[in-house]
């Protein structure tokens, strides 16, 4: 009976959804306040029927209802109580629900936000939530029913995938997908301006925070799937050009490139086009993602099923993107821009090339995923394009990228002079090559990394020349340094909220060139009592011990750190066995630490417990990574602050 | 537009182009079976070579990590040579892509093994009755 009311649920959904958007875009068209009125009571009444639905999912989870497919494809009577919730969006289907709630959601948001203060665009934005919130609906009818039920009713479930078993699967879809479904906001208000005709810059201040907080949560959702890789896939790495990440990491770049851009345009009355295009590319790249991972064209680590998905989010992406080129074609002639560019060395043109890159790295990244595809349709040859071509055509524009991080908050506006330069980054500059200077001296070697590297310590020293300047002009009026500096935060939260997220991607950057640089590994099989050493560590094979847990049985490694940082602890790598699957699946333990993670796995073993095959890693500075990520939420939340009144400027 | 902002957009996109053009024909791996890489195998050319382990033919010394298998398609077959631990999804009979290069000595040299099972190549007739063209197939799809 559940499964029932829940699909009843989501078919009300579905009819409400698509008479809110009609409603809401007929009551613009007509000016009509009473049809936009019902609408918004579709939007409320379409949240509460997906949560209902959502509830009546975890309900099914929780009661181990193995007659619905989903939840006996994704539980079994083992699976513990917290991931039976997250079993939720542990695949296919309910992922798709997930993301429609979340749709929903901010569908709500903005109607309690903007029914007032954007009044125009307001009804055309509603129109457009509920359209996508309609599609996933529909999606969550015909091709991907949640509440299919299944004949016959099996005694248990198959079980959630084991990999899935991680707290990482608790957080990691949820951050996703907040950032991929928050861009429908700004996309919808896009959609809105070009309707209505006001592509002034109403709708690009209005949709700021929202673009920040996706982002954010994009950028999140990231990095938390990169910690996800590291300690439970067990390879030592977080970022393997994946197709999956790939799909998550373009709308990443665009929107990098979006929250840079609409900087220009507040300030400048430029790129008006350039921004829509970028809010709908980004859009559409995260329909194209879903497409890519859902649709079972590209395989990858995200191993998702086939079917007629696929179809579905294609025929949308082409009504998205068709309808808003049309939209854009229309409205030509109120897009040119107003302002121009004056010179080559100003911070207008750094954004732009800040743009340009971006929207390249976006590029080459499409490429190398969508290539293969290419490749056998065309050529009909097989190939796969790998880490390598990632790397080697993205990292000189990430480490442009990094320069020019240094120079755009910094530079003047319009027309830069050398006067200005030199005032703003002589010391900078001096202090990137010192620091270039001492790790060459330090052993060094790599030119790549003492570029990298110095490059990081000169756009740190701009951030810190900025912020030294305006407190010590505050306190010239009188403030004591600390209130000085926290004045300055408060006042100028945007500016230096940017700042701190620069400085977060600055710590990314050293933990990623660290770890690409520095990192160790062995693989050696060991006795019992028997030492490896790598890189100043040694560990001690202790012996293995075997346990059964609630749903898998258990061998242990049982290793001792016994010279290196942090000597003495024990280390327990493991290997599961789940009866559901047909081979064992490795648990990785390790020792975190700022400099050097001491990682290991268990490889293969001798019966007996006397002696074991151990992957033993040494991985370098991996932890900056995760540190980047709380300075990154320092950041946001710094940049999203309500902003104190003040004078126009 | 002034003329120099154009100039400096069409040297990105040049810059651009080459990169990708130099990457793409640099690292680029093709995916071959086993009759296509024994048709013609070129020495020190990177491959993805995907295909079954044959039954019987795979050896694994934990002392030295020499892991020795043979990778088969039903016509035609390839010895494989890796160091270190099997991968946990590897196995006589099952499906694997392995990432290497054809050496003079007259095997597969193998860097990485990909040994991903997927609901694919097990759920239509259960692990006991896949054909192997069909999970040939798959692993092709699996293996770009």
């Amino acid at each position: 009976m559940i499964p029932e009311i829940g699909t009843g649920a989501l078919l009300v959904a579905l009819a409400l959804a698509v008479y809110g958007a009609t409603m809401a875009a007929l009551g613009a068209r007509w000016g009509r306040r009473a049809l936009v009125e019902s609408a918004q009571h579709a939007a409320l009444s379409v949240f509460v029927l997906l949560t209902a639905g959502m509830l009546l999912l975890v309900y099914a989870f929780l009661t181990f209802d193995f007659s619905v497919r989903y939840v006996a494809n994704n539980t079994n009577l083992g699976t513990p109580f917290y991931y039976r919730i997250t079993a939720l969006w542990g695949a296919l289907e309910g992922s798709i629900v997930l993301w429609a709630w979340m749709v929903g959601l901010y569908t709500l948001i903005v109607v309690l936000r903007h029914r007032t203060s954007a009044r125009e665009l307001y009804p055309w934005v509603l129109a457009v939530m509920l359209g996508v919130v309609a599609f996933f609906l529909l999606v969550m009818t015909v091709p991907a029913p949640v509440f299919a039920r299944m004949v016959p009713i099996p005694a248990d479930g198959r079980g959630l995938n084991p990999l899935l078993e991680d707290s990482g699967m608790i957080t990691h879809p949820v951050a996703l997908y907040l950032g991929f479904t928050g861009f429908t906001v700004p996309f919808a208000f896009a959609v809105a301006a070009l309707v209505t005709g006001r592509v002034g810059d109403f709708w690009i201040t209005t949709t700021r925070r929202w673009t920040i907080l996706a982002w954010y949560f994009l950028s999140l959702g990231l990095l938390i799937g990169g910690w996800w890789s590291y300690h439970v896939l067990g390879w030592g790495g977080y970022w393997a050009w994946d197709p999956v990440e790939n799909a998550a990491f373009m709308p990443w770049l665009t929107a990098t490139a979006l929250l840079h851009s609409v900087m220009i345009q507040e300030r400048r009355r430029m790129l008006r086009l350039w921004n829509l295009a970028l809010v709908i590319l980004t859009f559409a790249l995260t329909l194209f993602g879903t497409f890519l991972t859902r649709s079972g064209v590209i395989a990858s680590v995200h191993a998702f099923s086939q079917g007629s998905i696929g179809v579905f989010f294609l025929a949308f992406l082409a009504v998205v993107v068709l309808l808003s080129l049309a939209l854009i074609a229309w409205r030509w002639d109120t897009l040119g821009a107003q302002g121009e560019l004056d010179s080559v060395v100003s911070r207008e043109s750094a954004f732009l090339l800040n743009n340009v890159l971006l929207v390249a790295a976006t590029f080459t990244v499409f490429f190398g995923t969508v290539f293969p595809l290419l490749s056998e349709a065309v050529r009909d040859v097989k190939v796969s394009v790998g880490a390598p071509f990632f790397n080697q055509v993205n990292v000189p524009l990430f480490l442009s990228l990094i320069f020019l991080m240094g120079v755009g908050p910094l530079i003047a506006w319009r027309r830069a002079s050398l006067e200005n330069l030199k005032r703003n980054f002589l010391w900078p500059v001096a202090i990137g090559v010192v620091a270039a200077a001492v790790l060459r001296l330090l052993g060094v070697g790599s030119a790549l990394v003492l570029l990298s590297l110095a490059l990081t310590v000169f756009v740190a020293a701009t951030i810190a020349l900025d912020v030294v300047r305006a407190t010590r002009a505050r306190r010239s009026m009188g403030e004591r340094t600390l209130a000085a500096l926290g004045g300055l935060l408060r006042r100028h939260n945007r500016r230096y909220g940017g700042f701190v997220v620069h400085l977060a991607v600055l710590v990314v950057a050293v933990g990623v060139t660290g770890s690409q640089t520095w990192s160790v590994h062995t693989e050696t099989t060991l006795q019992r009592g028997q030492e490896a050493e790598l890189a100043g560590y040694r560990i001690r094979f202790d012996g293995l011990r075997e346990s059964q847990e609630s749903n898998h049985g258990k061998v242990t490694g049982r290793f001792t750190v016994v010279e290196g940082r942090g000597a003495g602890t024990v280390l327990q790598p493991a290997k599961k066995f789940y009866p559901q699957e047909q081979s064992p699946i490795a648990y990785v333990d390790y020792r975190l630490g700022l400099i050097d993670d001491v990682y290991l796995v268990l490889g293969d073993f001798a019966r007996d417990g006397s002696s074991a095959t151990v992957k033993f890693q040494v991985n370098r500075m991996v932890s900056w990574i995760w540190i980047g990520g709380l300075v990154l939420t320092l950041g946001t939340l710094l940049a999203v602050l309500p902003e104190p009144r003040r004078k126009a400027a | 537009m002034k003329p120099k902002f154009l100039i400096g957009g069409a040297v990105i996109a040049l810059a651009l182009g080459y990169m990708i053009w130099a990457g793409v024909t640099q690292s680029v791996v093709y995916f071959v079976t086993p009759s296509e890489l024994q048709a013609a195998p070129v020495t020190g050319k990177a491959y993805r070579l995907g295909g079954l382990v044959a039954r019987g033919s795979l050896s694994w010394n934990p002392t030295t990590l020499d892991l020795t298998f043979t990778i088969s398609d039903g016509k035609s077959t390839v010895p494989v040579r890796h160091r270190g631990t099997p991968p946990d999804l590897f196995g006589e009979g099952r499906g694997a892509v392995v990432e290497g290069q054809w050496v003079s000595e007259g095997y597969f040299k193998s860097t990485h093994i990909m040994a991903k099972h997927s609901e694919e190549y097990e759920a239509p007739h259960g692990p006991g009755a896949v054909s192997s063209p069909g999970l040939v197939e798959t692993l092709q799809t699996e293996g770009r």
